[in-house]
């Protein structure tokens, strides 16, 4: 049985617009979600921003009840056994806020273990290891608001983990955080996996996912696009290519025109600085001078084709939901 | 024993991440002397020491109310500004025990208004402290902080959806000074504001402050605060899992 499991969950916002004349508008954040994740694995979900990701897992962590559909972690349903499903669990949310600030690192910490009942006994030894797990030791007596983000993340995981929930939920954990911080943070990610915990990650980062998860399920527009494991993903685009073309100049009846070429699967565009970076997917043809070709007019730089990454496949299955 | 620790913790940590915060402090320090010496200026031409007496107390529970109130209605938007309201609410101790020691915690900073004011009066402008019944003047206190701080912790968790809250607060707060009587008598406001006083445990709190220490039976006053006050925070309690449970379903405890 599936530790986490969510059967067609639904989300919908109401929301109001105008001021004297008001509207209420219904926003669709999750639309049919189903999901399962295996005992001591690391499921990743994947998806733009206003995907549904943050919405499912909130819904899942019991912060949101559910427009319709089921969800249980454990077992036990979130909404029915939201208390049994709280004791069980972990989260941790990405970004600087949800700490006490001008509480000590050590403070912060006691203070969660308090309202997630860990025995007296025992808090000190938990915070102490805990502490020492994330890195912080000797840190700990230090006001949060002295502290970086990577140091504000890594204490939102020690608080996450204080009552060694089998369960942990990480809401985009990397995000903000420098290079080597994050770098940190994947270390950490793997060694719960690795002590036998089941981790439910959301993140922006393809090599992250790729990197860490077990499986994978796209997230696009509050549906599951595609789930698999990393290779099974990147397998839907490996018989394509990807040409990138540096462009200056590049308007979008003519990114129009070069998704219309036959054998294109998708065409994005990244701004860099005054170029911009032509990301085109086509379904494995030689298809650079056709591309070039409707290009003219436009100033082109350096010119590449490449295989296909897990980041390709992604874009791809976002670009066709 | 366990929610006993809970409430003891989150009383002294909250205590602390108030205490820290120099502005709050100073406000903390000088806005009882304000209504000390408001209310000393409005009675002096009395020149009566009972007057002089009554006036300090009434402005003493002032301290109290606006230390709870204010806060009171804000306390989850802070929560929220910082981004720890989603976690308060995801955890699985009752959400009323989680939000008590913040009241609590306010209310305490009002212990320290109603000394302040005391004191600001026996030292600025010479009012004599005799009490008349000093043992339950000692038990007053307590008791008007405790009840107070139960309506404070009743309103923020009435609260706890609305993100423009702290503005409830606001507007109680100089409306209760005359309600409950801490300036002026009740005796001399319109009839139809009684009714409303005898809901709100401060009006009996205030008496019974007053009754101990200028004579009179506190005990029927003080009684009537209490009872007020297991009241607000039963039904706080009864409250509080109701309100997180529309949270939830309407999405109110977002963060921003």
């Amino acid at each position: 049985m599936a530790v986490i499991e969510a059967l067609d969950l639904r989300r919908t916002y109401k929301t109001s617009t105008g001021t004297f004349r008001r509207r209420s508008l219904e926003v669709e954040a999750v639309r049919g979600v189903t999901l399962g994740v295996e005992e001591g694995k690391l499921f990743g979900l994947l998806g733009p921003n206003g995907a549904g990701k943050t919405t499912t897992i909130k819904m899942l962590i019991t912060l949101l009840i559910p427009t319709a559909g089921t969800a249980s972690v454990l077992g036990y349903d979130v909404v029915k056994d939201a208390r049994e499903v709280r004791k069980r669990i972990g989260y941790v949310f990405g970004g600087d806020r949800g700490l006490y600030d001008r509480l000590s690192g050590q403070d912060n910490l006691r203070y969660f273990a308090e309202l997630y009942a860990v025995p007296p006994r025992e808090q000190r030894a938990r915070i102490a290891e805990l502490l020492e797990l994330v890195g912080l030791a000797g840190r700990e007596k230090e006001r949060v608001e002295g502290y970086s983000r990577g140091m504000r993340q890594r204490l939102h995981i020690a608080r996450g983990l204080l009552h060694d929930p089998p369960v942990v939920f990480l809401d985009e954990p990397t995000i903000g955080v420098d290079p080597v911080g994050a770098r940190e943070l994947r270390t950490m990610i793997a060694q719960l996996v690795a002590a036998g915990k089941t981790v439910l990650l959301t993140t922006h980062y393809m090599f992250e996912a790729d990197q860490l998860c077990d499986r994978i399920a796209v997230i696009s527009e509050g549906t599951i696009v595609a789930e698999g494991t990393p290779a099974e993903l990147k397998a839907n685009v490996s018989d394509g290519r990807v040409v990138e073309i540096e462009v200056f100049g590049v308007d979008d009846p003519t990114v129009e025109r070069l998704r219309r070429i036959e054998g294109v699967r998708s065409v994005g565009v990244e701004q860099r600085e005054q170029a911009q970076l032509l990301v085109a997917q086509t379904d494995g043809r030689e298809l650079t001078h056709a591309l070039l070709a409707q290009l003219d007019g436009a100033q082109v730089g350096r010119v590449s084709a490449r295989e296909p990454s897990l980041e390709d496949a992604y874009v791809a299955l976002v670009r066709e939901s | 024993m366990r929610t006993a620790r809970l409430l003891v913790v989150g009383w002294v940590l909250q205590l602390k991440t108030m205490m820290r915060s120099a502005f709050n402090g100073a406000l903390s320090v000088v806005w009882p002397l304000f209504f000390a010496t408001t209310a000393f200026f409005m009675y002096r031409a009395g020149r009566d020491e009972h007057t002089l007496l009554y006036a300090s107390l009434g402005a003493s529970v002032m301290g109290i109310w606006s230390a709870t109130s204010t806060s009171a209605s804000s306390v989850l938007q802070r929560e929220r500004r910082h981004g720890t309201l989603e976690l308060l609410a995801g955890e699985p101790t009752n959400f009323a025990f989680v939000l008590l020691p913040i009241s609590i915690a306010m209310s305490t900073v009002g212990l320290y208004s109603m000394v302040a004011t005391l004191l600001w009066g026996r030292l600025v402008f010479g009012i004599d402290m005799h009490l008349v019944h000093p043992l339950l003047f000692v038990l007053a206190i307590p008791v008007t902080i405790a009840s107070v701080g139960a309506l404070g912790f009743l309103l923020s968790v009435a609260c706890a959806r609305y993100r423009s809250a702290w503005a409830l607060g606001n507007s109680l707060e100089y409306p209760v000074w005359l309600i409950c009587g801490f300036l002026v008598p009740l005796a001399l406001l319109p009839s139809w504001v009684g009714p409303i006083s005898w809901l709100l445990a401060p009006t009996f709190g205030v008496r019974a402050i007053r009754e101990a220490a200028l004579g009179g039976a506190p005990l029927d006053d003080l009684l009537a605060c209490a009872s007020l006050g297991i009241a607000y925070f039963a039904v706080g309690i009864l409250l509080a899992e109701t309100v997180l449970r529309m949270a939830r379903k309407t999405a109110a405890l977002q963060l921003s």
